[in-house]
């Protein structure tokens, strides 16, 4: 059992999307889990290969939102921005999309690397609910794929969009969310600072509306990210394979 | 103001649907309700109290949250009547 792998991929959702289903079918039984550094929260990291490409997941925890600064959001803000995954892959239930598509569209305004994944499509069709792929694809600007993790439909699909997706096969146009013409002014006012500070590593206009929020959490992380930066380089793949071993 | 005429979601009665209006609570709580479904013009069913009258139950958006009174009586919002089915 090696544990080789050349792409990261992220899975968030909601709670009782099937996220779990979905992680166990792809990586089986070759899983790790432990908690994240200094946090109580489970960490859970899998591996699987595909088309001769081989794979590490991480079961981001469940989760409604990115923003209401629980531990189990924080751990799951933190590896989008600072892990930087290959893939993010959002995994929402086809029964209740409007409540999950708040978590989408968070991430949408943090990656552009993201496959939007519907599961539950059978509970949906049970339920007569009839959902036009294609066109909320088009609104979100990244591939959309429905599955049904528990009967083990698309996955086959969903595995080679996220093959075409590190290939760079795929370019993907997120949907970017404006916001009230004041937020808006503010926003671009703060946006050169962010990138003059930090670089072009983070998305700068969602670092801009985390500071409009006022998320001290953030900006915690991200002075403690800096400092990690300068003392060792690929700091989060040295932790968690530091794990593995 | 139309804040006077708002009722509060605490005062609703189970069975009964309100539409949300405002939420009068700042910082993560309010991010929290909002992640939850508590949208202002979105739609709330009162599902039942518990048996000591608090937390109350909510379905939002497809499904049940339920609140205490301290979050349930900041959010405003007009009483629109009886669900007629389930």
């Amino acid at each position: 059992m090696s544990n080789h792998y050349e792409y990261t991929i992220a899975l968030a959702g909601n709670p009782n999307t099937g996220k779990s289903t979905l992680f166990n079918l792809l990586t089986g039984l070759r899983q790790h889990t432990g908690n994240w550094p200094g946090k109580t929260v489970i960490h859970a990291e899998g591996f699987f290969a595909h088309n001769n490409r081989n794979y590490r997941m991480i079961d981001l925890p469940g989760t409604y939102s990115l923003y209401s600064n629980s531990a189990d959001e924080e751990v799951a803000r933190d590896f989008i921005i600072f892990g930087k995954p290959d893939v993010t892959l959002v995994v929402l239930d086809a029964t209740a999309l409007e409540r999950n598509l708040n978590l989408a569209l968070q991430v949408l305004e943090m990656t552009h690397r993201v496959i939007v994944c519907v599961n539950l499509m059978d509970e949906a069709k049970k339920k007569g609910i009839r959902i036009n792929v294609n066109q909320l694809s088009k609104k979100l600007g990244v591939p959309v794929v429905p599955i049904s993790a528990r009967n083990k439909e698309g996955i086959n699909e969903l595995l080679d969009t996220i093959d075409r997706m590190v290939c760079g096969d795929i370019e993907t146009n997120p949907i970017v969310i404006s916001y009230s013409r004041s937020i808006e002014e503010k926003i671009a006012k703060l946006v050169p600072l962010v990138q003059e500070t930090i670089g072009n590593e983070y998305p700068a206009r969602w670092v801009a509306l985390r500071l409009l929020d006022g998320d001290t959490s953030l900006l915690q992380a991200l002075q403690q990210e800096q400092h990690r930066l300068l003392k060792e380089v690929p700091h989060y793949a040295c932790h968690c394979s530091a794990k593995s071993v | 103001m139309t804040e006077a005429k708002l009722a509060r979601l605490c005062d609703a009665k189970p069975g009964e649907r309100f539409r949300i209006a405002e939420l009068h609570i700042d910082g993560t709580m309010k991010r929290r309700l909002l992640d939850l479904g508590f949208v202002p013009g979105c739609e709330v069913t009162v599902l039942q109290k518990s048996p000591l009258g608090d937390p109350t139950a909510y379905r939002v958006s497809h499904t049940t949250v339920a609140l205490r009174i301290e979050e349930s009586s900041n959010i405003y919002g007009e009483r629109i009547g009886h669900e007629q089915s389930l």
